[in-house]
C-alpha cells in the first residue's frame, strides 16, 4: 500500500474515533443535566406514576449504555428524534438552518479565503513597509472589535445609509441565488472581517519562515520577481500551516456564527440551538452538538489530510 | 581588453554587525579587490571561512547576503556597471548572463518542485529557450554530467536523488541558461571525497564543453587546483596573492600562501601496540529503533591507551553510530565492548559515574556542543563539580590550568562562546573533555567544520595532549589526511562493516582492497593534473577487468 494512502486511512480512522468520544462527551454532559426529558415534557404534570410512565414509555428506564448506542444508531440513520418544546422532527428542522448555516458560510469562505491568502502573500512581499504595516493595523482592529459592535456598525453604513443591502437576512428556498447572496451580503462581510486577521497573519508568517530558505535565493538569483518568488517558491512549502488555520476559521463560520445571526436575524443553526437550550430541549442540543462536532472534526480532518498530501517527501518516497 | 566578462575593481563590502550586548556596528568585509576574468576562463577565488570569498562571488550577481552592502569600487560584467544597478536590471542579469551553484544543492532546490521546472525556470523565464528546447538542453546537460537516466531524472523530486547527483543537477540548472559566468561556491564541500571526484570531474567536462567562464570559490587548495586557470588567495576581505595554479602551488610568493599549500603535512610517527587494549569491542551489532537493517554488523576493533585509532569512512558507514554504541546511548544488539579490561555496561544507564568520566567526547558542532548562555568557566568547570566535587578558588584554578594546557591562557574564562572563534569553540570543548581526566576521548569529526590552517592547530594540540596526559582517542573522520596526521591505527568502516583495519603502516600500504583504493586515490593532491590521473588510471583499471 502507498504510504501516504496508509497515512491518510490512519488519519481517518483517528478522526471517526474522535468523533464516537465526542459523541459520548454530548450524551454524558446532557445525562448529568438535573431532571430529565420526561421531567421537562411533564413539568406541572409530574406526579411520580406520571414520571414513571414517561419515562418507560421513553425508553428512559433503560441503562445509560443503551440509552446511548440506541441513540447513535438513530443518528447514524438520519433519525435525530422529535424536539420536546414543538413535537416536530429535528431533522427536518435542522436540515432547512443547517442549509443557510452552510451558505453564509461558504459565501464568507469563498470572500474570506483567497483574500486573506492574498494580503499575506502582499505582506510578505512588502514586509515592514506601509503596505504590510496597513494590513496588519486593519485586520487586527475588525479581529479586535467586538463582533455584533462590527455587525451593528456596518449595518448602521451599508444599510441605513446607504441602503445597499437588507439590514435584516431573511432567506427562504423561493428565492434566487441573487437574492440570498444580497440578503446575506452584510452578515457575510462580517464574518470576512473577523476571520480574515487570523488566516492572514499566519499566511504571513508561515511563508515568512519559509523565506529564509536557501531555495529562495537560489530564485531570487535567477532573477525572478519578487511576487513570483513568493507565491511559486514559498507558498507551497508554507501550505500546511496555512491550511490547518484556513481549516480552523471555516470551521468557526460553520459553529460559531450565533452572534452574526441574531444581530442580523439569519434563521441559522446558531439561533436554532440557543433557542432550544433555552427551553432545555435536549434531543435538539444533542443533535446540534452532534452536527458542530462533525463540521470540527471533519474540517480538521481535511486540514491534515491536505497537509499530508502537499509534502512531496510523503507523495513521492524515495 | 575586448574578452573581458566581469571586471570588479578595488571592490568594497560593508555589512551592519549584531554582536552580542554592543551596538551594532559597520564592519568591513571585502576592502579593495580588483579582479578581472576573460571569457571562457576559470578562476578559483580561495581563502578560509570569513575571508569574503562567497560575498565576492555574490557582488558578480551583485547580490548581498542579508545587510551585506556593496559600498565602493565598481563591477563591470560585459562592460556595464552593475553595482546599485536598478533591481529590474539586475532581475535581466541574474540567471541569464550568470548563475550561481551554491554549496549545499540540497537546500539550495525548492523540495516542492519537481527538477526539471526548477532546472529550466530562469530559461524560461528570461527567453533563452521554449520550454521544449530547454527539456532537451537539460537532458543534455543532465547527461553530460553523467547522472543516472538522463531522460527521466528531471521527473524526480530533490528528496528522491543524492547529495552527489543534486550537486551535479544544481551545475545543470546553472548551465542551461547559457550564461556566460557560473559562480560556483564551494560546490563540493559537502561532498564525501569519492563522490567529490565524480562531481568535480563532472564540473570540469561541463565547463569545458559549454566554454563558459567561472569563479570556483573553495577553501581547498587542492581542489580549486585542478579546476582553475588562475588562483586569487583572499584572508579577511583583502587580497593575498594573485597568480596561476602553478605559480600559486609551486612557487607561492607570500607566507600565508605558503602555510595554505603545506597545510596538512603534520607527522606522526605510530606507537606500537601494547599487550592489553584499553577498548575492545568484539563483533558489535546494532541498529535504530525498528529498522529493519543493521547499521552495524559485527564490528571488532581494539584501541591502546595512549593512542588513536581512527574510524574512516563515508557518510552512512556507521562510523557515528559506533561512536554511540561505545559510549552507551546506542545499546548494541549483539557483541561485547571491554574497557580497562573490565565489561563496560551496554547502556548508558547502567553505568557508573566513573566508568562515565573515563569516557568522553567532542563533537563535529562545537558551537552546539555548549550551551550559549554559561560562560566557559561554567562549561569548563561543570565535570570538575560533576565528577570531583571542585567549587570555588580550586575550581577556579583548575579551569584555568585547563584553559593554559588548551593554550587559550588568561582572560577567556568570562567569556561567552559567541566570543569565541571556530577553532577556539572546539578548544574548549577539549577542555571540558579533559576536566573529567579521561581515560579515552571520541573525537567525532572534530575538525571537519573548521578551516584547514585551524584544523591543524587543533590536531596538533591533541597530539601534544596525548604526549602529555596519556589519553587515547577514538577519531571518528572522513578525511585521510587527518587520519594520516593523528591515526596510531585505522579501521576503514564501509556500509556498517570493518572493510580493513590495522596499523597505519598496514592499513595505508598496498596492496588495497577496492573501497580503501577508491576512498584512498580520491583523496585531493596539491598537484596540476591530478584529477584527469586518477581519472583515466580508474578508467584503464576498468577497461583491465
Amino acid at each position: 500500500m502507498h504510504p501516504v494512502l496508509k497515512l491518510v486511512i490512519q488519519r481517518l480512522a483517528l478522526g471517526l474515533l474522535l468523533l464516537i468520544a465526542a459523541s459520548v462527551l454530548i450524551f454524558v454532559g446532557t445525562q448529568i443535566l438535573p431532571g430529565d426529558v420526561a421531567q421537562a415534557v411533564l413539568g406541572q404534570n409530574a406526579t411520580p406514576e406520571a414520571l414513571a410512565n414517561m419515562r418507560a414509555q421513553m425508553g428512559l428506564d433503560q441503562p445509560a449504555s443503551s440509552r446511548y448506542f440506541q441513540w447513535l444508531f438513530n443518528a447514524l440513520h438520519g433519525d435525530l428524534g422529535t424536539a420536546l418544546s414543538n413535537g416536530r422532527d429535528i431533522a427536518t428542522a435542522i436540515g432547512g438552518r443547517l442549509k443557510n448555516t452552510l451558505f453564509l458560510a461558504s459565501v464568507a469562505a469563498a470572500i474570506s479565503v483567497p483574500t486573506a491568502i492574498f494580503l499575506g502573500l502582499l505582506a510578505v512581499r512588502y514586509r515592514d513597509r506601509w503596505p504590510d504595516k496597513l494590513i496588519s493595523a486593519v485586520t487586527l482592529t475588525s479581529i479586535s472589535l467586538p463582533e455584533f459592535l462590527l455587525g451593528y456598525v456596518i449595518m448602521y453604513v451599508f444599510s441605513v445609509q446607504l441602503g445597499w443591502f437588507p439590514s435584516v437576512s431573511n432567506i427562504n428556498s423561493g428565492m434566487s441565488l441573487w437574492q440570498k447572496l444580497n440578503a446575506v451580503a452584510l452578515p457575510a462581510m462580517v464574518l470576512t472581517l473577523v476571520v480574515l486577521a487570523h488566516m492572514m497573519r499566519m499566511t504571513r508568517a508561515a511563508i515568512l519562515n519559509v523565506m529564509q530558505s536557501a531555495y529562495i535565493e537560489t530564485a531570487e538569483l535567477k532573477g525572478l520577481r519578487r511576487f513570483t518568488i513568493i507565491a511559486r517558491h514559498a507558498m507551497p512549502n508554507a501550505l500546511a500551516p496555512i491550511v490547518n488555520v484556513v481549516m480552523i476559521n471555516l470551521a468557526y463560520l460553520v459553529v460559531g456564527v450565533v452572534v452574526i445571526e441574531v444581530v442580523f436575524v439569519y434563521p441559522g443553526m446558531g439561533q436554532y440551538l440557543v433557542d432550544h437550550v433555552s427551553k432545555r430541549d435536549v434531543p435538539v442540543v444533542q443533535a446540534c452538538g452532534l452536527i458542530f462536532a462533525t463540521v470540527y472534526i471533519g474540517l480538521n480532518l481535511l486540514a491534515d489530510i491536505i497537509s499530508i498530501l502537499s509534502n512531496p517527501r510523503l507523495r513521492h518516497p524515495k | 581588453m575586448a574578452d573581458t566578462l566581469l571586471d570588479i575593481r578595488n571592490l568594497r563590502i560593508e555589512a551592519t554587525v549584531y554582536a552580542p550586548g554592543e551596538k551594532p556596528r559597520n564592519a568591513v568585509i571585502v576592502d579593495d579587490v580588483s579582479l578581472s576574468l576573460e571569457r571562457g576562463k576559470v578562476m578559483g577565488l580561495i581563502g578560509e571561512s570569513g575571508a569574503g570569498k562567497s560575498t565576492i562571488g555574490l557582488a558578480a550577481l551583485s547580490y548581498g547576503r542579508g545587510g551585506i552592502r556593496l559600498t565602493g569600487g565598481e563591477v563591470l560584467l560585459n562592460g556595464r556597471q552593475i553595482r546599485g544597478a536598478s533591481s529590474a536590471t539586475l532581475r535581466s542579469l541574474r540567471g541569464k548572463e550568470v548563475t550561481y551553484v551554491a554549496q549545499s544543492a540540497a537546500a539550495a532546490f525548492n523540495p516542492a518542485k519537481k527538477l526539471m521546472e526548477q532546472v529550466i525556470e530562469a530559461t524560461l523565464h528570461h527567453g533563452v529557450l521554449s520550454q521544449a528546447e530547454a527539456e532537451a538542453r537539460a537532458v543534455e546537460l543532465f547527461r553530460t554530467l553523467s547522472l543516472p537516466d538522463p531522460e527521466n531524472f528531471g521527473k524526480r523530486y530533490p528528496h528522491q536523488v543524492s547529495g552527489g547527483q543534486l550537486q551535479r543537477a544544481m551545475t545543470a540548472m546553472a548551465l542551461c541558461p547559457k550564461p556566460d559566468l557560473v559562480i560556483f561556491d564551494e560546490p563540493t564541500t559537502a561532498l564525501d571525497v569519492t563522490t567529490q571526484i565524480d562531481v568535480l570531474a563532472a564540473i570540469k567536462t561541463a565547463i569545458a564543453e559549454t566554454g563558459v567562464a567561472a569563479l570556483y570559490i573553495t577553501h581547498d587548495l587542492a581542489v580549486v587546483a585542478q579546476v582553475s586557470d588562475e588562483i586569487m588567495v583572499l584572508r579577511s576581505g583583502k587580497m593575498v596573492e594573485h597568480g596561476s595554479v602553478q605559480q600559486i602551488i609551486e612557487a607561492p610568493r607570500e607566507d600565508y600562501t605558503r602555510a595554505l599549500v603545506s597545510v596538512r603535512q603534520i607527522d606522526h610517527a605510530e606507537k606500537a601496540p601494547a599487550a592489553e587494549p584499553l577498548l575492545r569491542a568484539e563483533n558489535v551489532t546494532a541498529r535504530y529503533g525498528a529498522m529493519s537493517k543493521d547499521v552495524l554488523s559485527n564490528v571488532s576493533v581494539e584501541l591502546y591507551a595512549g593512542q588513536t585509532l581512527a574510524l574512516v569512512g563515508e557518510s552512512g558507514s556507521g562510523k557515528s553510530t559506533m561512536a554511540r554504541v561505545i559510549t552507551g546511548l546506542l545499546p548494541p544488539r549483539a557483541g561485547e565492548i571491554t574497557f580497562d579490561g573490565k565489561p563496560l555496561p551496554r547502556a548508558l544507564k547502567d553505568r557508573s559515574r566513573d566508568e562515565l568520566r573515563e569516557l568522553q567526547m567532542i563533537y563535529q558542532m562545537a558551537d552546539v556542543a555548549m550551551n550559549p548562555r554559561q560562560t566557559v568557566a561554567t562549561i569548563i568547570g561543570r565535570p570538575l563539580e560533576f565528577y570531583f566535587g571542585l567549587r570555588g578558588r580550586a575550581r577556579d584554578e583548575r579551569v584555568q590550568e585547563l584553559l593554559d594546557a588548551i593554550e587559550l591562557g588568561q582572560g577567556f574564562a568570562d567569556r561567552y562562546p559567541a566570543e569565541l572563534s571556530g577553532g577556539q569553540k572546539q578548544r574548549v570543548c577539549i577542555a571540558r573533555a579533559l576536566a573529567a581526566k579521561p581515560k579515552m576521548i571520541i573525537c567525532d569529526e572534530v575538525t571537519s567544520a573548521l578551516d584547514p590552517l585551524v584544523a591543524d592547530g587543533i590536531l596538533k594540540l591533541l597530539l601534544d595532549l596525548q604526549a602529555r596526559e596519556g589519553v587515547a582517542y577514538l577519531f571518528i573522520t572522513h578525511d585521510i589526511a587527518t587520519v594520516r596526521a593523528i591515526a596510531d591505527s585505522i579501521a576503514v568502516m564501509y556500509q556498517g562493516r570493518v572493510q580493513r583495519y590495522g596499523t597505519k603502516t598496514e592499513v595505508l600500504a598496498p596492496p588495497f582492497d577496492d573501497y580503501t583504493d577508491l576512498l584512498l586515490s580520491s583523496v585531493p593532491e596539491m598537484e596540476i593534473g591530478w584529477l584527469e590521473r586518477v581519472l583515466s588510471s580508474r578508467k584503464m583499471a576498468s577497461a583491465g577487468n
